[in-house]
């Protein structure tokens, strides 16, 4: 009747096609309980080639300082995008079974996601489990298995803290607030004096934010889970105590509900809408670039607390390197992630020339780097702050298999209700139930609490 | 327009040409569409099919892939969050397409009046934002409709106005519908005007002649004459609004709290597979949708058809 209707509907079906050849890709051999240096040496020296997946800008410099130490190892970069684009690339490559790369650039919480479909070979057997001194105890929480399985290497964080504007503190007399009562009270305050300034923007569809939020409230949604068995407890008394409080501020009209890393949010930063930024370690360096017209004016601190005088963060981003159970050259993809994430010359690069913040306790005490005074920041020593932050970040929370979703499911209520004004705590149940119905279908026996 | 003569005596023809010859033309004929069928084989057929079969399995993260038979047609049929963008691109369809094609008509049959100065620059200025992609002027608008930074808003705020807020959960399907209506309301001024320059010029002659002046024309010839190139344009438009797919996509970044991941069902299906993994019942979603397009045109058919005859 109409060939246009069903062309259209095999191009829907043709983007799902290539997706589903998942029981067709082989299966990967089972890694070994130990791989000898006699076979390293041997692997090092062998001709090889492997591929390198990763949005890090100038990484090249790390891969160059690889090859010089293992000359017989060509490393391929291709640089595969960031985020969902990213992972659906990669898992499109794992699912045919082949194009997938021997190295991979994972963030935090996508960690657990490729683990569950055994697609991340256990770093452990190649001397990844050695590491674990070289490393923030939080940080390798991030990357260890339920068994202490390494399923990938850290190569940069982003303990929380908050950027402020100095002189639009200093303009209104508002003094650094140290615990989040004296936020919302600066936050009335401030918009009273200036209604066009915001103390600060809370994006509303942001669930990396809410996350670090939740993390730092001590709440720990998916903590405890294990394997097929899933705990969900997103309507915590910490859950409820964020969310009570950012739909307050929101309703009151104190802060701003723009989305974030949109022209509008640019325009807002460079134009002073907004008085503070709560971010992340990745944070300063961002700002640099984002909002040049505003250098000199801002300042890092702490975020503020729960309870005056605690000195607690969360994390938000940064990401690992992973290696892939279907690679060929495990040994060679291995020392690779290894090498670039722990050898001297390679982190401190990234750190000061690409700056990414540094997940490793040497560099973190290094003055090289948190001896930095970035005019940006009035000369403040911005790294330093954030590698005290560094110290506060709990270890236990744990992501589930599948965050993209409840970042998703987050942004559709809870961030929604925010937003319009409608009631979050009630959007907050709505979003457990949604994870929870997700969770069940997926296969998972689910633990509610 | 021609198209949908041939289609309707094409078959007859067909036969008889296979009753009295033989089949030596048919073979012709099957050597001449070959490359096409396979290639549409290759490209469309195999992937409807093979996402059909797919549709009839959940592959979960635990436990791996089963035979579900229907049971994503089941859960399709009871989801509301698919019902509810189906209602939302219904709604835009009611109300976008009657504009739209208002408008294409009012246009075709301004430049075929020969009445226009300057009628081919006319033609083309109409017709230049259908070759604008639809990314462009998604990020286009996007920026005009911009809340702080926006032209729009700019313009107001210096005559001491507020600007309505175009990206707002009120007004959003209403922006969405101005994009789209700037995209294709030159496309379908082309489809309708072509028309209009096949209709035989023997008719208006003797329609002046028997006083018709150019109203009349317009409304007894000239209208009537465009039935079957409409009802392409209204068919076309029918699966072009329920895919809306690329301007939502676009403007989800300038209000994520507004368009939700499942806004319009293309959306929906796309979250479904690339956000959640869900790519079995994403495949379902596809056929339902695929199926409501497919009845929606054929009533449209029905009923044109239908009133044609009485």
């Amino acid at each position: 009747m109409n060939p246009r209707i069903r062309r259209r509907t095999g191009l829907a079906a043709a983007i799902a096609g290539p997706l589903a050849f998942g029981a067709c890709a082989r299966e990967p051999e089972p890694a070994p309980d130990h791989v000898s240096q006699a076979e390293i040496d041997e692997a090092m020296h062998t001709p090889t080639e492997l591929d390198f997946w990763t949005w890090v800008p100038g990484i090249e410099k790390q891969v160059a300082l690889f090859q010089e130490a293992y000359p017989d190892i060509k490393v391929d970069v291709t640089n595969s995008g960031q985020g969902a684009g990213h992972y659906a690339k990669l898992r499109t490559a794992l699912r045919a079974g082949r194009g997938a790369p021997d190295v991979a650039q994972l963030e935090y919480q996508m960690v657990p996601a490729f683990s569950i479909t055994d697609h991340l070979l256990d770093l452990r057997p190649y001397g990844a489990g050695d590491l674990e001194d070289q490393f923030v105890a939080w940080v390798w929480a991030q990357v260890s298995g339920v068994d202490g399985e390494v399923w990938a290497i850290p190569q940069d964080t982003g303990p929380m803290g908050m950027l402020y504007r100095a002189d639009i503190f200093e303009e209104h007399g508002i003094a650094v607030p140290e615990t989040w009562e004296a936020f919302a009270e600066a936050a009335r305050a401030l918009h009273e004096a200036d209604p066009e300034v915001y103390l600060t923007n809370f994006a509303p569809s942001q669930g990396a934010f809410f996350s670090g939020a939740l993390w730092q409230a001590g709440g720990d949604p998916f903590g405890g889970s294990a394997g097929e068995d899933l705990r969900v407890d997103l309507t915590s008394e910490q859950a409820r105590r964020v969310t009570e409080y950012w739909s307050g501020l929101a309703a009151e009209g104190v802060v701003s509900t723009d989305p974030d890393f949109s022209d509008q949010w640019y325009q807002a930063l460079n134009r002073g809408k907004y008085a503070t930024w709560i971010t992340a370690a990745w944070g300063p360096v961002f700002l640099q670039s984002t909002a040049a017209s505003t250098s000199g004016k801002w300042r890092a601190a702490p975020m503020p607390q729960w309870e005056a005088g605690d000195a607690v963060s969360g994390n938000w981003g940064g990401s690992t390197s992973a290696v892939f159970a279907v690679s060929e050259n495990r040994i060679a993809a291995a020392v690779f992630a290894q090498f670039i994430n722990t050898d001297p010359e390679s982190t401190m690069t990234m750190a000061t020339e690409q700056f990414l913040f540094p997940p490793t306790k040497a560099l973190l005490e290094d003055p090289a780097f948190t001896g930095q005074e970035p005019e940006f920041y009035g000369g403040q020593r911005v790294n330093e702050v954030f590698a005290q932050i560094s110290d506060t970040v709990s270890p236990d929370f744990q992501w589930p298999p599948f965050q993209d979703q409840v970042y998703a499911d987050y942004s559709d209520t809870v961030g929604t209700a925010i937003a319009e004004g409608g009631d979050a705590l009630g959007a907050l149940d709505q979003w457990q139930s949604r994870v929870t119905e997700y969770a069940e279908l997926q296969g998972f026996t689910v633990e509610e609490s | 327009m021609s198209a949908e003569t041939t289609t309707a005596t094409a078959p007859q023809r067909g036969r008889g040409a296979k009753g009295r010859k033989g089949p030596r033309y048919a073979k012709t004929g099957y050597l001449f569409v070959g490359p096409f069928m396979i290639a549409f084989t290759a490209m469309f057929l195999v992937p409807l099919a093979y996402a059909a079969y797919f549709s009839l399995f959940r592959e979960q993260l635990v436990g791996g892939s089963v035979f579900v038979g229907f049971e994503n047609y089941a859960r399709a049929f009871t989801d509301p969050l698919l019902f509810e963008g189906l209602g939302r691109v219904a709604l835009f369809f009611l109300i976008q397409v009657p504009i739209m094609l208002a408008m294409a008509l009012f246009f075709a049959l301004a430049l075929d009046s020969g009445l226009l100065r300057l009628a081919k620059t006319v033609r083309l200025g109409i017709f230049l934002p259908y070759a604008v992609p639809s990314v462009v002027a998604a990020l286009m608008w996007g920026y005009l409709y911009g809340p702080d930074f926006g032209p729009i808003a700019q313009l107001a705020d210096k005559i001491g106005a507020t600007a309505p807020d175009f990206l707002g959960a009120d007004l959003m399907l209403g922006s969405l519908a101005n994009v789209v209506f700037w995209e294709f309301t030159g496309y379908n001024m082309i489809l309708l005007y072509a028309a209009l320059r096949a209709v035989p010029t023997e008719l208006y002659e003797a329609a002046a002649v028997d006083g018709a002046g150019p109203w009349r024309i317009a409304w007894s010839i000239k209208i009537p004459s465009l039935r079957p190139a409409l009802l392409l344009c209204l068919i076309f438009s029918v699966i072009g609004s329920f895919q809306l797919f690329n301007e939502p996509s676009l403007m989800k970044a300038l209000a994520p709290n507004v368009i939700d991941a499942s806004y319009t069902p293309n959306l929906y299906a796309y979250n479904l597979a690339f956000v959640g993994q869900e790519y079995n019942y994403s495949a379902a979603v596809s056929f339902v949708l695929g199926f409501v397009i497919m009845a929606g045109s054929y009533l449209f058919m029905f009923v044109t058809n239908r009133r044609s005859r009485s």
